[in-house]
């Protein structure tokens, strides 16, 4: 039952979570999940699984490049659905926060 | 309390668990506090004329003071403060609702005086969502860390609410892996 605790960063701290190069113009914004020293690696894993509907190999590695790298781009996509996204993390207890690629 | 049991298939699945009167004490406790320091939250939003007309509500524009409620109801960017003012003001009534629904729905399901829960998919993902907030909120409560110990010094006065937190991880981590296998 391993948390989200990672070395670094700790949770306070800003880390620019970087752009993502490849971002086309159809996909301007990211949903950003962070670190969190709260949230346990396996809810974080089934979060990503139950609300992108993604392959457990995937959300898996989401979830690890959060715990290891202090976040991660977990979708992309126009304002509105990043903002649906964003929400729904909320809802289920992820910080997360969005931004333009 | 032990792990959590999955019986049944199909449409059929339920999770099944039992917590002592204590046990269900303090789970009630904790889920009851939740819901009040939302509802305080919660009653703070603008009353205002065009949402009595619009029927479309809106809440407050800045972050809670309060760091657990900080932490519960976190901003949609950190990049355009506007933008996080904005959105919040237009998420935050629903998102209160969704976390107050889950912890009231796991109020309903677990007795009082303790005893057997049985769950469908549908409750276990709201007992998730509101075990996870109660966790966030003593987590930042007792500012739990990387660097926390699994055992704080004797004289240490979180060591018992530590002991709390340690268990819900278990109830939830417990549920969690559970789950996953109908996914």
């Amino acid at each position: 039952m391993d948390t989200m605790s990672a070395p670094s960063p700790s949770p306070t701290e800003q880390v620019d979570p970087g752009v993502d190069e490849a971002a086309a113009s159809d996909t301007p914004w990211q949903a950003i999940v962070w670190n969190d020293p709260v949230n346990l690696m396996s809810y974080v894993t089934y979060v990503l699984q139950k609300v992108f509907a993604y392959p457990e190999p995937k959300a898996t590695a989401l979830m690890l490049d959060v715990h290891h790298k202090g976040r991660a781009a977990v979708s992309s996509g126009d304002k509105d659905k990043i903002e649906a996204d964003v929400a729904k993390l909320h809802a289920a207890g992820l910080w997360a926060t969005m931004q333009r690629s | 309390m032990n792990s959590w049991k999955r019986t049944g298939r199909g449409t059929r699945v339920r999770y099944v668990s039992g917590f002592s009167g204590e046990e269900a004490g303090v789970l009630r406790g904790l889920f009851t506090e939740v819901r009040q320091m939302l509802g305080n939250r919660a009653a703070q939003q603008p009353e205002d004329e065009l949402a009595a007309l619009t029927g479309i509500r809106t809440g407050p524009t800045s972050r809670p003071t309060d760091r657990v409620l900080a932490r519960l109801l976190p901003d949609f960017t950190s990049e355009d403060s506007d933008l996080a003012s904005g959105l919040r003001s237009l998420h935050e009534p629903e998102l209160i609702e969704a976390k107050d629904a889950a912890a009231k729905l796991v109020l309903d399901t677990l007795p009082e005086a303790g005893g057997r829960v049985e769950l469908d998919v549908d409750q276990v993902d709201s007992w998730l969502a509101a075990l996870n907030d109660v966790r966030l909120a003593l987590g930042t409560a007792l500012d739990v860390d990387e660097q926390m110990p699994e055992q704080l010094p004797e004289d240490d006065p979180r060591g018992p609410h530590l002991g709390v937190y340690q268990w819900l991880t278990f109830v939830q981590d417990s549920l969690v892996r559970v789950r996953v296998r109908s996914l």
